[in-house]
């Protein structure tokens, strides 16, 4: 924790900078009658936020911060292995929004995280995943009229059938 | 008395057979919509605007009314259950009606919701039938000084929202204003901060994905990883002895909460331009100030649900104000009712109050009747909310993220908006786990969009002289009081250290 | 040959299709799916209101198999709209409700890369006039006792908008010039912020469209001065142009409809015949003279030809501001 501490500031410091750099593409004065320009409102907070880094880096070094003080791993093998498997499986999702739909997406991440991260049965997790995206196509598509990525072409007449139903 | 007798009339409209049924649908519908993390009353009614012409216009109004009235109660229902603010207006909810669910007394924050969301629009009513005219010439002498200093009493409440780590509360509402300030820039027109020149930031960075980015992704992340996947928070059954002891505990601990944000954010919501947010923000800050015991708040006090949802209850009745009056829109929402008066044939405008009576009074009736309505729906669909909650966890977890994703994509609808969330969430997960409070930059990315603008658009008016915020009458005593608050904390702080010294 | 049901319904069908004379035109392009309507502006706005009459009279007369799905993205002074619709991946079913901002936009920022001309025409739904106001208690009103007064304030005079290269900061750039004022501009975020901006006397005039001052104007709270139409408005006929003044000069905001690049043909004579019959209508007729939208009515070309021109002028325009 205390190395990650000091890690993240410092990530932090250079989002900062990068944020204050951008900033002066637009004016970041004073500009006499009109008041502050265009830059000056992002380039001065992230110049704050950059002090604050130097002032978390300052406790750190006086190990006044709880997470500074401690010796734990940020995440131990278990830790790492759960944020991998979850926050993967919800990259790896939004992945495949635009190749097998919004909906395809659904159910199969639904099916990834009940049946292998869950261990449940197959039919428990199987008609969950099945009817969840089934329910939410009528929901938005049908009810509140929002239209969810259809993904690539071959997924088409799935969706003119879906439509017909509910148009 | 000509008031009360249009007054009645409008009622008496909204609870004919076909109206009341409408009434009903509209409700659950809304609640529904409203609970969505993503979606909003904008949605909702957006879409049932078009079917509002199947029906005669009085009804839709009282259809319109009573969905919107839904999406207000159904707001607290996903910051309590799911722990993501459906609306930047719920986020001050979840500060203690997450961790009410998490101690397994959902039931107490959704009953001490729905009450205090029925008292804030019941407020919110009387004060609109007896006072509206005088209201609207108020909101017309809010220019960009007075909502500017309004702004800073938001932040001014907030400074002690977040957690300890002073430095680490700085950086995250520092964060959150200039996120809020990417896109454009409002004054000059020109792109800002279109970071690593990609035109998808073009559009800015939405409230929502942020929001659910760290709370629909982030903290589930933290949770998941903190009890190794498995929850074990039992959420009891729902017994009727259950719900009396939940009503007794909601009115005796969350009176105070509910009187000051029924009043508080109804006078916010009033002001076109401020909005719900700020509204309900600053009756949480109030309402933990004003405690005797302001340590419980963030832990799970029933003060801490009940002020910011009376608050934004009112304050969305409130906001129908400026719409009605003087037809100007004070939300999205309104501003697509707007839309609709048009379509009616209506001429939205300050003659509206006065030659369409039967229409404003109508309306404002059947907001009575809407608000009745949706309290009694609301507390007949807890039962389902808790059993939602009561599935597995390696259910709902799955269910959450997928709504999350699903509820993101919906509300603008682009995909880069959702990588954008992912990318907040995993972020926010690691930011968590180092103590960085993020409340404070969810709710900075709504303020900052409002404060900016008004900021410069006040200097402009004034040729740079900032001493415009302290010599206008309204904006002056409102700047003072927030700079007071804001550093009252330091001035503590800085007392503490010396006698302790 | 013996007769199936297959065969009758089918004999049945080509006799249809020989009979009508849509099948002729190559029509059998119908939406199969709900068609993306994006808004070049946020909810509430002139255009967006404008969007929802038009979804609104579809559906109530029940046009489209396929619903119209509004999708506002107002952001960057239409930007957002423009990047979106341009790189949809279903030209078919996107098209985009548009205003000024479909010219100057990609004028003030080249670097989007959109080329307005690969867009599609579909229909010009009017063109919407800008007229000067100003709040009856400051007691003007005449355009010439308007004119002396910002002098004598001397760049003191505040005037609010939508923002700078917007349609009616291009007018009041115009104004500037012709008459050598100075005038201070205050940029808000929508026409509906400008008007309650200028009721409560924050601000000392605006110039706006007609329909999002009009409530102030029925109550007698703005006091029009002077339009920026081609001829007098028929619903303000004491009203004078600029052009009577002596200024050369008129300025509209168009309501258009048009298609994503790369929409088809059929596609595209399906949207040209709806939004024709949209058109038509007695509503939007109706909505044309009680908002005070001018018609101007063209066909694809003569759209293409209006936004060459169109082009052309805002590019003198903008230079002329120094954007």
């Amino acid at each position: 924790m205390r190395k990650g501490e000091i890690v993240t500031a410092g990530l932090l410091a250079l989002l900062s900078l990068y944020l204050m750099w951008k900033s002066t593409e637009l004016p970041i004065g004073y500009i006499a009658g009109e008041g502050p320009g265009g830059g000056a409102w992002p380039f001065w907070l992230s110049g704050i936020m950059l002090i604050c880094c130097g002032a978390i880096a300052f406790n750190w070094w006086r190990q006044t911060s709880p997470a500074s003080r401690s010796d734990e791993p940020l995440l131990d093998a278990v830790g790492w292995r759960m944020v991998l498997l979850v926050g993967g499986g919800i990259v790896a999702f939004v992945g495949l929004v635009n190749v097998i739909s919004m909906y395809g997406a659904i159910a199969a991440f639904l099916l990834y995280y009940m049946r292998y991260l869950g261990r449940h049965r197959w039919r428990v997790s199987l008609p969950i995943a099945l009817i969840t995206p089934v329910t939410l196509f009528f929901f938005f598509e049908g009810a509140m009229q929002i239209t969810m990525p259809k993904g690539m072409p071959f997924t088409d007449p799935v969706f003119n059938v879906l439509y017909e139903i509910i148009y | 008395m000509e008031v009360l007798g249009l007054l009645a009339d409008g009622m008496f409209v909204a609870v004919q057979p076909l109206n009341l049924f409408l009434i009903l649908v509209g409700v659950a519908l809304g609640l529904f919509i409203g609970a969505m993390p993503g979606l909003g009353s904008v949605n909702g009614v957006a879409i049932l605007l078009p079917v509002t012409f199947l029906v005669p216009p009085g009804s839709a109004i009282i259809f319109l009314a009573a969905l919107y009235y839904g999406a207000m109660y159904g707001g607290a229902i996903s910051s309590v259950t799911l722990g993501i603010p459906g609306a930047s207006t719920a986020v001050a909810t979840t500060f203690d009606g997450r961790p009410l669910a998490m101690q397994g007394r959902a039931s107490l924050a959704l009953v001490t919701a729905a009450l205090a969301s029925f008292v804030g629009g019941t407020v919110a009513n009387i004060l609109f039938t007896l006072f509206a005219p005088l209201l609207a010439s108020v909101a017309l002498s809010f220019g960009p000084p007075e909502i500017f200093a309004l702004m800073l009493l938001a932040f001014a409440t907030f400074v002690g929202l977040g957690g300890d780590d002073i430095p680490k509360t700085i950086f995250s509402i520092c964060l959150g204003l200039v996120l809020g300030s990417i896109g454009f820039d409002a004054i000059s027109g020109a792109p800002r901060l279109v970071l690593f020149d990609h035109t998808g930031f073009l559009q800015g960075i939405g409230f929502l994905v942020l929001a659910i980015g760290v709370y629909g992704i982030g903290e589930m992340l933290w949770t998941i990883e903190q009890t190794r996947g498995e929850v074990t928070a039992t959420t009891p059954k729902i017994t009727a002895k259950g719900v009396a002891a939940d009503t007794k505990d909601a009115v005796r601990r969350g009176w105070k909460g509910t009187t000051i944000g029924s009043f508080l954010g109804f006078f916010v919501g009033v002001l076109p331009a401020a909005g719900a947010t700020p509204g309900s923000l600053m009756a949480y800050g109030v309402t933990k100030m004003v405690s005797r015991k302001p340590q419980d708040f963030g832990k799970g006090h029933p003060g801490g649900v009940a002020a910011p949802e009376a608050a934004n209850n009112s304050a969305s009745t409130g906001a129908m104000l400026p719409m009605l009056t003087l037809g100007i829109p004070g939300s999205p929402t309104t501003a697509i009712l707007l839309g609709g008066m048009v379509i009616w044939g209506l001429v939205p405008g300050p003659r509206l109050f006065v030659e369409e009576t039967e229409f404003v009074w109508g309306l404002i009736g059947s907001f009575y009747v809407s608000n009745v309505a949706a309290v009694l729906i609301n507390l007949a669909f807890i039962p389902l909310f808790i059993w939602m909650l009561r599935m597995p966890f390696t259910i709902l977890a799955p269910m959450i993220f997928v709504l999350s994703i699903a509820g993101g994509y919906a509300a603008t609808r682009d995909m880069f908006d959702v990588w954008l969330m992912v990318i907040f969430g995993l972020g926010a997960f690691f930011l968590r786990k180092f103590d960085y409070p993020l409340a404070p930059a969810v709710l900075a990315i709504v303020l900052g969009p409002i404060a900016e603008p008004t900021l410069r658009q006040s200097l402009l008016l004034s040729s740079g002289d900032p001493s415009i915020f302290f010599t206008r009458p309204i904006a002056g005593p409102i700047t003072v009081i927030a700079l007071i608050l804001i550093f009252l904390p330091a001035f503590k702080l800085l007392r503490k250290r010396r006698s302790l010294a | 040959m013996s007769i199936t049901k297959r065969n009758f319904v089918g004999l049945a069908l080509a006799g249809l299709v020989a009979f009508s004379p849509l099948s002729a035109l190559a029509q059998e392009w119908k939406p199969r799916k709900p068609i993306d309507f994006v808004i070049m502006a946020g909810p509430g706005g002139g255009a967006d209101q404008i969007a929802r009459f038009i979804q609104s009279v579809a559906e109530k007369k029940d046009m489209t198999t396929r619903p119209l799905v509004p999708n506002n993205k107002g952001g960057g002074s239409g930007a957002e709209a423009l990047i979106h619709v341009s790189g949809t991946n279903d030209p078919d079913y996107t098209i985009l409700v548009t205003l000024n901002s479909f010219f100057t936009t990609p004028l003030r920022q080249p670097n989007l890369g959109i080329d307005i001309q690969t867009f599609t025409p579909v229909a010009m739904m009017g063109v919407d006039p800008f007229v000067l106001w100003v709040h009856k208690d400051s007691g003007i009103t005449s355009f010439e006792q308007w004119v002396e007064t910002v002098k004598a304030a001397d760049g003191d005079y505040v005037m609010g908008g939508t923002g700078k290269g917007q349609e009616d900061s291009i007018v009041i750039a115009y104004m500037s010039n012709a008459y050598g004022l100075d005038i201070k501009y205050i940029p808000y975020d929508g026409g509906g912020a400008v008007a309650k901006d200028l009721a409560g006397q924050q601000i000392m005039a605006t110039v706006n469209n007609p329909a999002e001052a009009k409530g102030f104007y029925e109550a007698g709270d703005f006091v029009p001065l002077l339009a920026f139409s081609d001829e007098r408005m028929p619903a303000y006929p004491d009203v004078p142009t600029l052009k009577e003044k002596g200024h050369d000069f008129s300025y509209y905001n168009q309501r258009a409809v048009v298609g994503a690049p790369g929409m088809s043909d059929a596609a595209a004579a399906y949207y040209g015949d709806l939004f024709t019959a949209i058109y038509e209508s007695e509503e939007w007729q109706g909505y044309l003279t009680s908002e005070s939208l001018s018609p101007l009515w063209m066909d694809a070309d003569e759209q293409r030809a209006y936004w060459t021109t169109q082009v052309e002028n805002h590019k003198a325009l903008l230079a002329a501001m120094g954007e």
